[in-house]
């Protein structure tokens, strides 16, 4: 039991019997500016949950105000040891900010994403201009690993998702072109589709998915160990040293890739159609013969660069930007596919309509 | 006076972005000092460091190294400060895709013209004189936290600088490696002449390399003590340097 008497400017507070995390306990506030005396009389039992109940009563009062007088040590100790350190006078401000100022902020906070983002676009052509003048310093084995990272060791992953994009896209086309007797159509149906742009896509999906994340956690992990500020402070430009190889690596893999997919996507419609739909495989390879146009071609490797630009940028940005602990970098790592994706989709609009609009 | 002094700091404020974290920081290192920059934790030692290296930029105030306007100079000129400065972070800041070798290599690579087997020359050397010899073809991830680091300290003494510093070198050492580590900075001040400025809230390593030093006091933002740390242990200025001193030993108590 807890019993609060109130003398003047003094206040004594007597404790006694069982005393748990149940007793009931009220010390207004308000008496916080005047001196509190806690006394122990026949306590029989007492534990912490009781001692963080009088803690929290207490926590207002200056440390200075508090007294003790014939409380068991161990509780004695627990509230001196607690009331040893002041309490922060400024509380972290977590409120929610009001709608406009949030709306100010996003605003904000995109000017200087797009401005840092331009600017790092900026150095990264800087970089390659350097490299075709012979001045800018990257390591030739990096460029090697980083290259059959990304080309060699992505050729069965890719492949076997375009083999099944080529497939499932014959076996939809089929359902609805068999309606009009005209099945046979799938081969040209797949073989547009996957050298026009879905090859790319796929590609780059992969790719985004693949690479740019290796890419961000690298360049973050270097960021988290202090890599990023050594180059710095050797005077190597992170852009040449980093980020350069990584945007050669994809942009000469990405086509190559692309090649690789167009030709597995056009198998996995092949198999379908002659195992499926009963397509003879000579007619499959002639209306896929018929359907192949270089210009298509062409369009979707050039997708292809533009995506691989798209992946590296993305993932050494957010790699180069990733803040000092492990949360930044498993951040950095889902900012830089997601956004490597969107761009990839927003990209690709925009070259159809450009596509379009000349005629290709 | 400029050439006494391998950095002279007046004035200098910094932090990050719109947050001051020190300001009006002015002092002095001598060529060929060891200088501490000590203080508790969080209250801008490594910021101040950052500072000092040209990895953000300062506030406001005045930073000469060598006697080039380290704040208001061109990037040529800072580029050659850096040039002659050495960094050992904390964690080494080795580069995991790189062997020892490779990582030493790097900055002879970047800055002089020697050929590569002269460069190998110089990096078994570098290793062997924090003694790593016939390390070179191991990977950062090979070998101990303390290896690391002297790797790292090889890596920053490979362009034989005039000036090293290092970032809380004793973080993550044992005792007995974190001695090895003092006992090496001492060998290298002492023969190659290298000003050395340390990071460090170790005592037993400020006590034991420090000559010089300055203590960064969060509460007031600023400097509040400069001079040889056993000096100060004898005749604390004030109550924090004294508890920082002592590990939190009372100052009315220990002064009287």
């Amino acid at each position: 039991m807890v019993s609060v008497k109130t003398q003047g400017n003094n206040i004594i507070c007597t404790l006694e019997g069982v005393l748990s995390g149940t007793t009931p306990l009220d010390i207004p506030s308000v008496l916080r500016n005047k001196k509190i005396q806690l006394v122990g009389s026949n306590i029989e039992s007492w534990n912490t949950d009781f001692v963080v109940l009088l803690f929290n009563a207490l926590k207002h009062f200056p440390k200075d105000n508090i007294s003790y007088s014939q409380l068991p040590q161990g509780m004695e100790q627990l509230l001196r040891l607690a009331f040893q350190t002041p309490p922060q006078e400024k509380e972290i401000s977590r409120a929610k900010l009001p709608f406009l100022e949030r709306v100010g902020e996003v605003g904000i906070n995109f000017f200087h994403c797009v401005k840092k983002g331009c600017t790092f676009i900026r150095e990264c052509l800087v970089s390659w201009g350097r490299q075709l003048c012979g001045s800018a310093v990257y390591r030739s084995k990096d460029f090697w690993m980083i290259l059959a990272d990304c080309g060699p060791q992505s050729i069965l992953i890719v492949s076997l998702i375009s083999f099944m994009v080529g497939l499932i896209l014959a076996f939809v086309g089929a359902i609805q072109l068999k309606t009009f007797g005209a099945q046979i159509y799938v081969a040209s149906l797949v073989t547009i589709g996957m050298t026009r742009i879905m090859g790319a896509i796929m590609t780059g999906v992969i790719m985004a998915g693949r690479t740019g994340a290796s890419y961000a956690a690298t360049i973050g992990t270097m960021q988290v160990n202090e890599e990023l500020d050594a180059l710095q402070t050797m005077g190597i430009s992170r852009t040449d040293f980093l980020v350069l190889p990584r945007m050669n690596a994809l942009l000469l893999s990405m086509p190559i890739l692309i090649l690789l997919a167009d030709f597995m996507g056009i198998l996995g419609g092949c198999f379908v159609c002659v195992l499926f739909w009963d397509i003879p495989l000579s007619e499959y390879i002639k209306y896929t013969t018929n359907s192949f146009y270089l210009n298509n071609f062409l369009v979707g490797v050039f997708h292809g660069i533009v995506f691989g630009l798209i992946i590296a940028w993305c993932g050494c940005y957010f790699g180069v930007h990733c803040g000092r602990n492990a949360d930044s970098v498993g951040a950095a790592t889902t900012k830089a596919v997601v956004y490597s994706i969107v761009w990839m989709i927003v990209t690709t609009g925009i070259l159809t309509v450009i596509c379009q609009w000349l005629g290709v | 006076m400029k050439e006494k002094f391998i950095i002279r700091a007046e004035n200098l404020s910094i932090g990050y972005e719109d947050r001051v974290i020190m300001k009006d920081l002015s002092f002095e290192v001598p060529q060929g000092d060891i200088f501490i920059i000590m203080g508790g934790s969080g209250c801008g030692k490594s910021t101040l460091l950052r500072t000092l290296t040209g990895l953000i930029p300062a506030h406001a105030g005045q930073i000469w190294i060598r006697g080039t306007d380290f704040i208001n100079g061109s990037r040529q000129e800072k580029s050659e400060v850096m040039k002659h400065s050495g960094i050992l972070y904390q964690s080494g800041a080795l580069f995991s895709s790189m062997t020892l070798a490779e990582n030493v290599a790097l900055p002879l690579q970047q800055y002089t013209s020697h050929s590569p087997d002269k460069i190998s020359q110089i990096v078994s050397f570098k290793l062997a004189l924090v003694g790593l010899a016939g390390y070179e073809d191991y990977y950062p991830s090979e070998i101990s936290g303390g290896m690391r680091k002297r790797a790292g300290l090889a890596r920053a003494l490979a362009l034989d600088p005039e000036m090293v510093y290092f970032d809380e070198p004793s973080a993550g050492l044992d005792p007995v490696s974190s001695k090895n580590l003092d006992d090496l900075i001492l060998e290298i001040n002492k023969t190659l002449g290298t000003t050395i400025i340390v990071v460090t809230h170790e005592l037993s390593s400020i006590f034991a390399i420090g000559k010089n030093s300055i203590f960064l006091d969060k509460t007031i933002k600023t400097i509040s003590a400069k001079g040889n740390p056993s000096d100060l242990l004898k005749n604390p200025p004030n109550e924090q340097v004294y508890e920082f001193l002592t590990r939190g030993e009372s100052y009315e108590k220990g002064t009287k």
